[in-house]
């Protein structure tokens, strides 16, 4: 194996394309567990943090662009994301412990393809859109569209990804993101679900995406749950359909974690109890 | 295969070494500098044995590269004390019992230092979460939670 460390893009992307068996590393939490227990082994490893803007978030277009090696840490300490997308950066400091959330990065957590992955949900609620490089050049693709199936992604030989842009976060809007597990740290999703919504003067949903997350192979956006609530202020007979389409959208699997029927009644529960925290910062009335 | 040469600071020391592409920091750190006091325990990230800081964020040394090091500022348990004056966390941890087998000692004095240093007066809630990450298989967890929060409190005092 070689490991190689490139100063800019375009170095990165030679290096992937002379090279099969070339994995990225960004935060290596993944990637280092499946070195170890040899699940994949390289011929090569590209290190993308000593490119220029990888370990950067930067405002863009009223919204920001987070370089594909910021870890959970330096989000959670970044005041703008903080304040824009409380929702993104609860659901990425989800993710491990301490020492992980030092390492970790969105990017990475999207391109490991878990269907439980946390922060994933959060990232397709917010609209996140992802800036791909390549050996055929630079296309942005929506969150939504990158998980093809568990540990698969629909990025093409030599592709990676550089940045993740989440948008401006729009007047009287807020996001959320929860996740049922059994402990209270440390532990993979059973259920997640994220949302994001905007309010109209009178309080009432103008526009919602609402996300699903460890109940199919890949995430969800569930367009039914966004218009159970579109047009109507948030009180408990939306509230109910909310976890309703939600609990009929999931299409889990039976497994160690959880059942079927459990993880679509806590489909439902989540939504709900997310879509209250999301309308309260819409509102300003949380953080 | 030609290793590759490392030129990094650990515990204030300019340092180099030479790593295959595969080994992890915790690999070099013990094996080839020495420095042994960092453990390996799970070996996936699970665990927090390995907790040691990279430009003053505390990771896991078992999931980084040695040759990710190039050019940062590494510190590892044997950083914690100045000579023979022990951190006020390892002399509480002492006192209190704050340990048995100690494999997880090391792991978790880094990770609570690390912790201490960005906030001074954490809550007990705050500190069980902070070493979420750093398991011990022998005390329950009850003596190394008051270890640290007495510490906490002497550093306030003191400072």
């Amino acid at each position: 194996m070689r490991f190689e460390a490139p100063r800019s893009v375009e170095e990165a992307v030679t290096a992937l394309a002379g090279q099969t068996g070339a994995h990225v590393l960004a935060g290596g939490t993944d990637l280092l567990v499946k070195l170890r227990a040899e699940m994949i082994e390289p011929e090569l490893i590209v290190d993308i943090k000593r490119i220029a803007g990888m370990r950067d978030v930067v405002a863009e277009d009223g919204g920001w662009r987070i370089g594909a090696a910021v870890s959970g840490a330096e989000m959670g300490e970044h005041a703008g994301l903080c304040a824009d997308w409380p929702g993104v950066v609860e659901a990425v400091g989800l993710i491990g412990s301490t020492q992980v959330q030092g390492r970790a990065t969105l990017a990475g957590n999207l391109c490991n393809a878990s269907p439980a992955a946390d922060s994933v949900p959060a990232m397709v609620a917010a609209g996140a859109v992802v800036r791909v490089v390549g050996p055929k050049g630079t296309r942005d693709v929506a969150v939504i569209d990158i998980p093809k199936a568990p540990g698969k992604t629909t990025l093409a030989a030599g592709e990676f990804i550089a940045s993740v842009f989440l948008p401006a976060r729009g007047a009287r809007s807020g996001d959320a993101y929860l996740r049922f597990i059994p402990r209270t740290e440390m532990d993979i999703a059973v259920v997640g679900c994220g949302i994001a919504l905007s309010l109209d003067a009178a309080g009432r949903v103008a526009a919602a995406r609402v996300s699903l997350g460890a109940v199919g192979p890949k995430v969800m956006l569930v367009d039914a749950a966004a218009e159970a609530i579109q047009g109507r202020v948030l009180d408990e007979a939306a509230l109910a359909d909310l976890a309703a389409v939600c609990s009929a959208a999931a299409t889990p699997i039976d497994d160690k974690r959880g059942t079927v029927d459990f993880r679509r009644h806590v489909s439902g529960v989540l939504a709900r109890r997310a879509a209250v925290i999301a309308e309260a910062r819409a509102k300003g009335e949380q953080a | 295969m030609s290793r590759i040469h490392v030129t990094t600071t650990v515990n204030g020391d300019a340092t180099e070494f030479l790593c295959d592409a595969e080994a992890t920091l915790l690999d070099v750190l013990r094996d080839e500098l020495g420095l042994t006091g960092t453990k390996e325990g799970c070996g996936t990230g699970d665990c927090g044995a390995c907790s040691v800081t990279v430009d003053g964020r505390l990771v896991c040394s078992c999931l980084m590269l040695g040759a990710e090091a190039e050019g940062r500022e590494i510190t590892t348990i044997e950083g914690m004390a100045a000579g023979d004056t022990l951190h006020p966390l390892q002399q509480k941890f002492i006192e209190m019992a704050a340990l048995q087998c100690g494999i997880c000692t090391p792991g978790i004095l880094v990770a609570a230092k690390s912790l201490l240093e960005r906030n001074p007066d954490p809550s007990e809630e705050e500190v069980r979460y902070w070493l979420a990450g750093n398991l011990c298989r022998c005390t329950g967890y009850d003596k190394i939670i008051r270890a640290v929060m007495e510490t906490a409190a002497d550093m306030r005092r003191a400072s």
